[in-house]
Formats: structure tokens, C-alpha cells, sequence
């Protein structure tokens, strides 16, 4: 009854919650606080940006994740802070905004056997849930020290408490990332971001690499006739089709699109596709339009041109540097024919787009002209098989011919 | 090294007389110590050779003989006192607590007390509520002592030369059940008499206990790696100062703890232990400290009871395979 009283208590109080620098991948310690975008009560809702953070991946706007009031600031800018540091609290306004606040029941730990002939005192334990997930002391301190996302894993220990068996084996980076001795000096440490991860992408994902030459001359023309009337800002590009053709192909074969961890592929029930963004002081960013299988031809494109700008301008937000749940590569015109992608892990997948080719082809004997683009898809063998693929490729493929109904 | 077994009281006796011979300050007081051969006969045999003059009986008084060993220490003579039982040793808490141990502090560093005072501790002998006592914890905090428990017989036989070396009171803990036991006896001692030992490695889970203890732990390792659950072994031995580093960093590597100990578990050495595994050694657990005590009673008569009570072999095992199992 007393553990009801306490949850009650803590009902009946103002719920604070803590904001802490993120972590926006596994490979990030710190991030620099460079401004403030609200003051101690300033309300917030869920999804708003607070203040502008410089990482490894450049600025970055910072969103809140919670419906409430600031109250309370806690480190002015400029600073650079690791990740989970407290920056700011948030006293929440809606009720409903907490995660759940529930008593688990009441887990008795039972006494002993027989040989014990003084049991041991039962012991009643509650959990309040919260959105972190309980985890040894061990646990917490590798995660924070090799930022690994304790979310992902599952729990064996009492209550679900994440134990150390739980992450052995298991597929979060453990690899030390690249020592940042300046965090002004974004350029180096975002190389050492993509080394960690890439390195980690290539020694441990088993992939592999299928290509298929997909004739584009129905999507370029569509294009054509669709651009016409348009001012060059409201320009579709075929990005826009090879996105849109994506996601299509990935409803139909959705075991390319998700995240394998803890050595099991857990589908992602949204397809927000990353997207490579490669910037001109060098490196990259690979932020993801979301629901691209919710969005119009034209909602598409302007996704693209928002994270194109914002990309380059080092404004993207936090969310979408992390939940890509799948990644393209596109090279473009200046591109090669052909990019064998590199898998963003935990993400099973990546599809690399060639630059488009004027080719001559046999069609019923003739040789035609023929605009075609080599996609190439790269897989995770330990998820994907090669008919999956081929599958997938040709029903991109497909999508493509049609470029009206996407 | 050369080695040879002995009973654990045939250790401390040899230790007791390399004593007398190696310094003519040293001399043994206490009840019964003479012409009786000791209570737990391990002074037999000493009255006769050394004379009455080293080897002194005393009346049934212990705050009056520890308060003359204090009294000698600090005249110059390095007396062991022999208080037959710590169940009687609270006669004399307050020439330990506040003369003993303050004395060197009152005085401005004039005077030190070097005395050491042993005495038998502990249950298992039928003896009853008022004669099976664990109170290693009493003295364990008051600053000024230093407290030994030697859990094995290499430490029962040298311990004895270590604390009398010391310039401070020094406290032994002699375990009774220990007494009749053989074990091997080195020449030398294993180490300085205020570090811990890991008396057996291992990788999963830390046993950390002392002195009458020792052998459980060490024997529930052993059912342990029957159960492929390697448990490493820390013995104190001192346990005012306690040796942290050497308990801290088994923790660190196995990020596990069971601590063994003879007394009561509310307020006793094990929360102690427990709290400073928290406090230094928090970070690397993957499991809640566990404490396996003696049950909160008075230690009881009946034979099965008493054994009840106390710390077994198999509560260990039980207690390493629950937070192996993350129960």
C-alpha cells in the first residue's frame, strides 16, 4: 500500500523532467551547447526546438520531447557538455505527457530453499517506469562510455533490469570512438564519426551487393512534361521518383526496412529514409525525410529541399539524424555509374543510385536509345537473402515505369 | 617456502612464543593463561617454561587486566592480553574504547598504546546466546584500533608478531571453531597484516568475508565452479583499517559481491563493506550487494539451531546462482 501512496504522491506533484545533450548516434560523446532558444517559462510542446547544439555532424536544432513549462536552465552557452548532461528541466503541463507513471506489481523475491532456515526478508520492489530503461550500474557506465542506446536492448535481470549478459553479443557499437580533443574542429571529428561507423558497419555486417540497370525514360519524360509549367524552384527532381519508388517497393518487401540488433532484425513499422548529403567542407550528413511512404511526389521534394538547405546550413534536427530506417546513396550526375553503398548500422540496407546513362539497346531487334540508371542495393546477409533482393530491385523497378502513380 | 601443518591453536601458540622469545618486553596476561594452559589451551605448556613472571593469571577482571596491559604498554612492556572470550570483552570495552585507543590522541602523541589483546570469538560450540558472540563490528569502529581476524592458519601463526610490531592497540580475533582444525603454516607471513588477500581468483562473483568464514566461502566457491560459476575469494584479515582497493577491484572485475560474515547484518561489517562498494565501486556492479549473515537472533542452544543461524556453505551457493541468474 505504501509503494501506491508514493506513486500518488508523485502524481499529485509537479513532474519534472529532465533535457539532456542527446546523443544523435552511437558515435557521439558531447555536443556543444551554442544557444538558447527559450528562457525559464517559456512553454514548450513536444517536438519544439529549444536550442541549437554543435556536434560532430554540425549544428544541429534541438527538440524537446516533452509538453510543459522551462523551469529551469542549467548550463549557459557556450559549453561544450557530454552526453546525458542535464541541460535544462521541463515541468510538465499535461498529465499525460509523462511516460507512464504505473506500480508494476509487487515482485516478491522468494526466500531461499529449505536449507535456509531463516528466509530471507521478503523483499517488495516497484517500479515506476520511466522512459529509461533499467540497467546495472555496469551497464549504465558502459553505456555512457561507449554510448551505446540501452532502449534497443532487452533486459534478463530482475524487473527487466538490463545486466552485462545482455550485451554480449549483442550488435551496439562498442568500439571506442575517435578521441574529439576540439569540438570546434567539427571537420575532423565527423571523419572520425563516419570511420567509427563505417568500420563498424563493414566488420561486423556480412553484406552483399546486387545491381540492376532500371530504364528511366518513362520517369524522365514524366519529369519533363511535369517541370514544365513549373518555376525552376518548384522543380521535381528524379530524387523525388527514386525516393517515392523506394518506399514504395519497400511496403512491398518490408524486411529491408528496419534495424538488426541484439542479433535479431526488428522491422521498422515507418519508412524514413536516410538520405546522404555530402557537404562542401567535406563529410556527411544522413538525415531522414520521414514517412516517405505518406508523402506526395511534391511533399517528397520539398522534403528534400528542406534537409538539402537545412543539411548544408547545419540545421537539421536532432530525430532525424537518428531513426533512418533504411539509407540511399545518390550520386547524381556528377556520379559514377555505379555506388556500392555502405550500410549505416544498425540499418540492414542502403540502395545507391548511378548516375543516369544515355545507353543503346536491343529492343525487338533494333537498337534504341535508352536512359538507364545501375541502382545497386546493399544488404545485410543476415537478414537479406539475394531473392529478397532481386525481388526488391525489381519492384523498384517497377515503380519506376510508372513514375504517375507514385 | 617450508611449510608445516599445525592445529590452528598449535599456530597461535608458536606465534605467542617466537613472541616471548624474540622480545624480552613481551609477556601473556590473562585469565587462566597459566598454570590452566589457557581456556582454549592455547597457552599450554608456556607457564611452565617462561615462569609466572611472562605468562601471568589473572583474576576474573577483565576492565581491571586490560586496563593494566594498557598500562604496561605504556610503561615500555608489549603485554598480550588474553580476554578469554569477546563475550567478556565488553567488561573491558571502556579501557579498550576510551583508554586504549584514545590514549596516543589525548596525549598529544605522547604516549602509544602497544598492546594486543586477543580473544576467542564466535559460534558453533553449543555455548549459547551469551557465549557465541561476533562482535568484530564493535571494535571495527572505533578509530584508534587496529583489528585483525586471521582466517587461516599462516595468519594465526604470524599475525601475532605483525600486531605486536605495530605502535597501536591492536585486536585479534581468534575464531573457535577454528581452534582443532590443521592446516598449513608457512615460514613467513603471506603479507602485511593490514591487507586483504584474494585467497582464490576467480571471474563471476566475490565472496568477501573473514575469519571464521573463510572456509565457507572457500568451500561454496568450490560447489560453485561445480556449477560453472567461478566465484573469487577476498579475506580481509584486517578489518579496521580495511584494505578497500584490494575488495573494490575484485568487484570491478567480477561486478559482483557476496559478503560472509558471522554477525548480525543489521549494522554489522557487511553493510559497511557494502556501503563503501557503493560508494567507490557503484559503477562497475551488474548485480545488488548481498550480504549472507547470522540470523537476527540470539544465538541459539539447540545444535540445529544454532547451525540454522549461522552463515552456511550452502546459503552462499544459493545467494552466488540467484544474482548469477539475475533473481
Amino acid at each position: 500500500m505504501k509503494e501506491e501512496d508514493s506513486v500518488a504522491e508523485i502524481l499529485g506533484n509537479d513532474i519534472v523532467e529532465d533535457i539532456i545533450m542527446p546523443s544523435l548516434g552511437a558515435d557521439m560523446t558531447e555536443g556543444m551547447l551554442v544557444e538558447w532558444l527559450v528562457k525559464p517559462g517559456d512553454p514548450v510542446k513536444r517536438g519544439d526546438v529549444i536550442a541549437v547544439i554543435e556536434t560532430q555532424k554540425g549544428a544541429i536544432d534541438m527538440e524537446v520531447y516533452h509538453t510543459g513549462v522551462i523551469s529551469e536552465i542549467l548550463h549557459e552557452p557556450i559549453v561544450t557538455l557530454p552526453v546525458g548532461t542535464v541541460m535544462a528541466r521541463v515541468t510538465l503541463t499535461e498529465p499525460g505527457e509523462r511516460a507512464k507513471v504505473t506500480p508494476l506489481d509487487s515482485v516478491t523475491v522468494t526466500p531461499l530453499d529449505s536449507v535456509t532456515v531463516t528466509p530471507l526478508d521478503s523483499i517488495s520492489l516497484t517500479h515506476v517506469e520511466t522512459s529509461t530503461p533499467l540497467a546495472s550500474p555496469v551497464v549504465r557506465k558502459m553505456a555512457m562510455d561507449q554510448r551505446l542506446d540501452l532502449t534497443e536492448v532487452k533486459g534478463s535481470g530482475p524487473l527487466g533490469a538490463i545486466l552485462l549478459r545482455d550485451l554480449s553479443g549483442s550488435n551496439i557499437d562498442r568500439t571506442n570512438a575517435i578521441e574529439v580533443d576540439d569540438a570546434i574542429n567539427t571537420k575532423k571529428a565527423m571523419r572520425g564519426a563516419i570511420a567509427s561507423a563505417m568500420s563498424k558497419s563493414k566488420n561486423e555486417i556480412p553484406h552483399f551487393y546486387q545491381s540492376l540497370d532500371i530504364e528511366l525514360g518513362n520517369a524522365l519524360q514524366w519529369l519533363k512534361r511535369t517541370n514544365e509549367d513549373r518555376a525552376p524552384d518548384q522543380h521535381i527532381l528524379l530524387l523525388a521518383l527514386l525516393l517515392k519508388a523506394a518506399a514504395k517497393a519497400l511496403m512491398k518487401y518490408p524486411d529491408l526496412n528496419g534495424f538488426y540488433q541484439n542479433n535479431q532484425f526488428v522491422h521498422a513499422e515507418e519508412i524514413h529514409i536516410g538520405n546522404v548529403i555530402s557537404l562542401r567542407q567535406g563529410g556527411l550528413v544522413v538525415p531522414a525525410i520521414h514517412n516517405v511512404d505518406k508523402l506526395s511526389v511534391d511533399e517528397t521534394m520539398e522534403a528534400i529541399r528542406d534537409i538539402s538547405v537545412r543539411g548544408r546550413s547545419g540545421h537539421l534536427r536532432s530525430s532525424e539524424l537518428t531513426d533512418a530506417t533504411i539509407t540511399i546513396t545518390n550520386m547524381g550526375e556528377r556520379g559514377t555509374d555505379t555506388v556500392f553503398g555502405v550500410i549505416y548500422p544498425p540499418q540492414v540496407a542502403i540502395i545507391g543510385f548511378g548516375k543516369v546513362r544515355e545507353t543503346p539497346q536491343l529492343v525487338d531487334g533494333d537498337l534504341v536509345n535508352s536512359e538507364v540508371m545501375s541502382v545497386c542495393l546493399s544488404a545485410d546477409h543476415r537478414v537479406i537473402d539475394g531473392m529478397l533482393g532481386a525481388k526488391f530491385l525489381n519492384a523498384l523497378s517497377k515503380q519506376l515505369q510508372k513514375p504517375e502513380l507514385l | 617456502m617450508n611449510a608445516q601443518t599445525l592445529t590452528y591453536r598449535e599456530a597461535l601458540r608458536a606465534g605467542i612464543e617466537q613472541a616471548l622469545e624474540d622480545d624480552e618486553r613481551v609477556f601473556l596476561m590473562g585469565e587462566d593463561v597459566g598454570r590452566y594452559g589457557g581456556c582454549y589451551a592455547v597457552s599450554k605448556g608456556l607457564f611452565d617454561y617462561y615462569g609466572e613472571q611472562r605468562i601471568i593469571d589473572t583474576p576474573l577482571c577483565e576492565s581491571g587486566f586490560v586496563g593494566v596491559g594498557i598500562g604496561a604498554a605504556m610503561g615500555g612492556l608489549r603485554p598480550i592480553i588474553e580476554v578469554m572470550t569477546v563475550n567478556f570483552s565488553l567488561l573491558a570495552m571502556d579501557q579498550i574504547v576510551n583508554s586504549a585507543a584514545t590514549l596516543r590522541h589525548m596525549s598529544g602523541g605522547q604516549f602509544n598504546i602497544p598492546v594486543v589483546i586477543r580473544m576467542a570469538c564466535g559460534a558453533g560450540r553449543q555455548l549459547a546466546a551469551q557465549h557465541s558472540h561476533s562482535w568484530e563490528n564493535f571494535y571495527a569502529h572505533i578509530p584508534g584500533l587496529k583489528v585483525l581476524s586471521p582466517g587461516t592458519h599462516t595468519d594465526a601463526r604470524h599475525m601475532l608478531g605483525q600486531a605486536l610490531r605495530d605502535p597501536d592497540p591492536v585486536i585479534i580475533f581468534e575464531h573457535v571453531m577454528l581452534l582443532n582444525e590443521s592446516g598449513e603454516v608457512s615460514e613467513a607471513p603471506e603479507a602485511d597484516m593490514e591487507s586483504a588477500l584474494v585467497r582464490r581468483l576467480g571471474d563471476d562473483v566475490t565472496l568477501i568475508t573473514y575469519g571464521g568464514s573463510l572456509h565457507k566461502a572457500l568451500d561454496a566457491a568450490d560447489k560453485l565452479a561445480e556449477l560453472n560459476i567461478s566465484a573469487e575469494v577476498v579475506d580481509l584479515r584486517c578489518l579496521r583499517p580495511l584494505d578497500t582497493d584490494t575488495f573494490l577491484s575484485s568487484v570491478a572485475k567480477t561486478h559482483r559481491a557476496i559478503i560472509i560474515d558471522e554477525g548480525w547484518k543489521t549494522c554489522g561489517l557487511a553493510g559497511e563493506i557494502s556501503a563503501i562498494i557503493m560508494e567507490q565501486g557503484f559503477w562497475s556492479l551488474d548485480a545488488p550487494v548481498k550480504r549472507v549473515c547470522t540470523a537476527e537472533v540470539p544465538i541459539p542452544y539447540p545444535s540445529h539451531l544454532e547451525q540454522a543461524a549461522l552463515p552456511q556453505v550452502e546459503q552462499i551457493v544459493e545467494m552466488a546462482q540467484a544474482i548469477m541468474e539475475g533473481r
